[in-house]
């Protein structure tokens, strides 16, 4: 469709020139849909609004924390270090003796490490035999991998945080951030620890949110479509596992898989704890979803455009998911931005447990726990509890005023409304 | 009356069910890890480690195993003897533990619903003011703070700081109150805002302003007219408070150092104590649903258009 008419063809009689006038007037009356509607009421939500800008920087903190430059979070110094209070004073990376880096500089230390790494490659690639060649490369790069000087500062990097640690260092050399937050107990820097910890805390948030919206979403769904015995039975079980404990079962369960051979035989199908735990946390938060996506299927299913899917011959599937479904996105996205506040704090409490995220994994849950241990009368180290607070409860707060303010906007009700 | 009955018991059957399929989740969990509770143990001569197995039923097949230990809980109400805690059957300690947890849960939810509706009142009558502002933004970060952040705050703040409570401890009032604060506070922050939704909606209803046309005094018609149709959000929300009472209670035990059965729960989990563990989780899964029943049924009592069913 293009927006002016056809020049190639000139405007003829008075009627064809009204009927030029009038598809011009309509193509410039813009429909309102509800998604347009609602983001603009969301705009004028001032708190709601500083909450979604608040969270795509922090979304956007946590994807490309390996790229800041920050201190290394799980490099202890108990020497000189410990309890430092928030100060700007300037650090090197790597400048630790302990760390026994080439010149106390990470950048020293990697060019020294990558000039002995070519070297005894070389060495190994002179092997004429191309099968123990093979061999001894293979051996040699996985050693090698192991003494990455990168493995001393930050803890199992995946391929993608590796890259972005290299970009890091080739960016920012050896200076980063002074300890703004100060330091804790083993003398690890608060800020860049807080950082990681929010990005551990936000993953889990957003994966377990994510679990949980397919279950219940597709739960809902079905229970709320198909209706009749169907739904009662799937609705009284969801009642039944209201009425359980679920803290508690999980608490069990994650002991459970904290079990050595458990781990073990997970370990053997290549599944990591924390996966589990994703998984766990997402189950359990289905329940409520479930209840309100079915609602809204109830309402939507003698909407006249799922009889007229079901009349061209669409499937039961294909209508759930194709048709009434993306009609629920609504709902689904308010509850959504309140179960990702809940699920963040219920992998705080349980790492505050020490049943959650293990060291030497940051979480924010963790960092708490450190903080709270570390308070004393004696000395008063505050940074250690504020900041790692602070952090968690912005976040909740923010997630809590943009449910809000979505749940607002996006309520029928207030349609053409202020 | 006869609805009532009728719903209790088919609560009760419901109440049955969920345990049931609780307890065999749990078994099967329990079994499928491998070893027995004194294979870690320090060696014991296998004549010994027998008979031990033969003391605990350690030593019947599986499904004599399941049924042996429901049946003791169904007719000797035994959840059978800890593995980690010398000397204790799991019954015994749930005995020591309860009285505590339940009167820090309850002290909890009392506090909450107090400190909850008052402050919901007061900000949803003073709308707009610098008062119901404050209010219901403490409400957030009552919400947004983790209550086992808030309880260390509070030790260092009441405990040391200026000296009105106790660090530990357990008897006296005063030794119970900041627990009990902390572990309500996230309670009562939820039931202020879902008090202050009601309070709005109804506010706006004909039949209040029928009443204060009718020149009936504010306070009437705020605590007559207004108050019991806004609390309907906040009794449905009770059964999910006590949910998070008693989860609350697992973090406040071990912060406080009280007796109660949550830190034991803790314990059990982490030192792998099986049977404390699943004692716990049936004794919690039975406690969560009587009050949801209760709260359903005193929702009907309250709203008399809801049918119980």
């Amino acid at each position: 469709m293009s927006d002016s008419p056809p020049p190639s063809r000139p405007v003829a009689g008075p009627d064809e020139a009204a009927l030029a006038r009038i598809l011009q007037e309509s193509r410039e009356i813009r429909g309102v849909s509800l998604w347009q509607d609602a983001w603009r009421r969301l705009r004028r939500n001032r708190a709601a609004m500083a909450s979604l800008v608040f969270l795509i920087t922090l979304m956007l903190a946590a994807i490309f924390t390996p790229l800041l430059p920050l201190q290394s979070p799980i490099d202890k110094d108990l020497n000189n270090r410990r309890f430092l209070p928030p100060n700007a004073e300037s650090v090197v990376m790597g400048s630790r003796p302990g760390l026994k880096f080439e010149d106390g500089r990470l950048t020293a230390q990697l060019a020294k490490y990558q000039a002995e790494i070519a070297e005894q490659r070389a060495e190994i690639l002179a092997i004429s035999d191309p099968v123990e060649r093979a061999e001894q490369l293979a051996a040699f790069d996985t050693r090698s991998s192991v003494e990455h000087p990168f493995n001393q500062l930050w803890n199992q990097l995946g391929p993608v945080a590796f890259t972005m640690c290299r970009i890091r260092v080739a960016i920012f050399g050896d200076w980063a951030v002074p300890s703004l937050f100060g330091t804790d107990k083993l003398g690890r820097d608060l800020l860049s620890r807080v950082f990681w910890g929010s990005r551990v805390s936000l993953v889990v948030g957003i994966v377990a949110t994510i679990v949980s919206l397919i279950i219940g979403v597709s739960y809902g769904a079905i229970a709320g479509y198909l209706g009749g015995t169907v739904d009662a039975i799937m609705m009284r079980f969801v009642d039944m596992l209201y009425s359980i404990p679920f803290i508690f079962v999980v608490i069990f369960l994650v002991t459970f898989l904290g079990e050595d051979s458990v781990k073990k035989i997970l370990d053997d199908y290549g599944i990591e704890q924390i996966t589990i735990f994703y998984i766990i946390i997402g189950a359990i938060y289905w329940l409520t979803m479930s209840r309100v996506v079915r609602g809204q299927v109830l309402s939507l299913r003698h909407e006249q455009f799922v009889e007229a899917a079901r009349t061209v011959g669409a499937s039961p599937a294909r209508i759930i998911f194709r048709h009434v479904v993306p009609n629920t996105l609504g709902v689904v996205i308010v509850y959504l931005t309140l179960t990702i506040p809940s699920v963040m704090l219920f992998e705080a409490f349980l790492s505050f447990l020490g049943l959650g995220v293990a060291p030497p994994d940051v979480s924010l849950g963790l960092l708490l726990n450190d903080g709270v241990e570390a308070l004393s009368i004696v000395e008063l180290f505050w940074w250690v509890v504020v900041f790692p607070g602070a952090a968690l409860a912005l976040t909740l707060f923010a997630l809590n005023f943009l449910g809000d303010g979505l749940r607002d906007a996006l309520d029928p009700k207030m349609k053409n409304r202020s | 009356m006869k609805d009532l009955l009728s719903y209790a018991i088919r609560r009760f059957g419901w109440m049955l069910l969920t345990v049931w399929a609780v307890y065999t989740v749990s078994f099967v969990l329990m079994r499928a890890v491998p070893g027995n509770p004194f294979s870690s143990e320090r060696t014991v001569p296998p004549a010994i480690e027998r008979q031990l197995r033969a003391r605990y039923n350690l030593d019947a097949p599986p499904i004599e195993q399941y049924t042996d230990y429901l049946v003791g809980i169904v007719t000797r109400g035994d959840l059978g003897v800890s593995i980690r805690l010398e000397d204790y059957t799991v019954n015994e300690v749930l005995a020591e533990g309860f009285p505590v947890s339940a009167s820090l849960a309850i002290l909890a939810l009392v506090f909450a619903l107090t400190l909850g509706v008052t402050a919901g009142v007061v900000s949803a009558v003073y709308r707009g003011s610098i008062g119901d502002v404050a209010l219901m933004a403490t409400a957030v970060l009552g919400i947004a703070i983790p209550n086992f952040v808030l309880a260390s705050l509070a030790i260092l703040l009441f405990v040391f700081l200026i000296p009105i409570f106790p660090a530990a401890g357990w008897g006296t009032l005063r030794q119970v109150a900041l627990p009990a604060l902390c572990l309500g506070a996230p309670v009562a922050a939820y039931v202020a805002r879902l008090t202050r939704a009601g309070m709005l909606e109804v506010l706006g209803r004909e039949h209040v302003r029928t009443a204060f046309a009718k020149g009936l005094p504010k306070s009437t018609v705020i605590l007559k007219h207004v108050l019991p149709g806004a609390l309907l959000p906040v009794v449905s929300y009770l059964g999910p408070a006590t949910a998070s009472v008693l989860t609350g209670s697992l973090v406040l035990e071990k912060i406080f150092a009280l007796p109660g059965i949550g830190s034991h729960f803790i314990y059990a989990a982490t030192q792998r104590d099986y049977t404390l563990a699943m004692g716990m989780v049936l004794t919690y899964t039975v406690l969560l649903f009587v009050m949801n029943s209760l709260v359903d049924l005193s929702y009907a009592v309250i709203d008399p258009r809801v049918k119980l069913q």
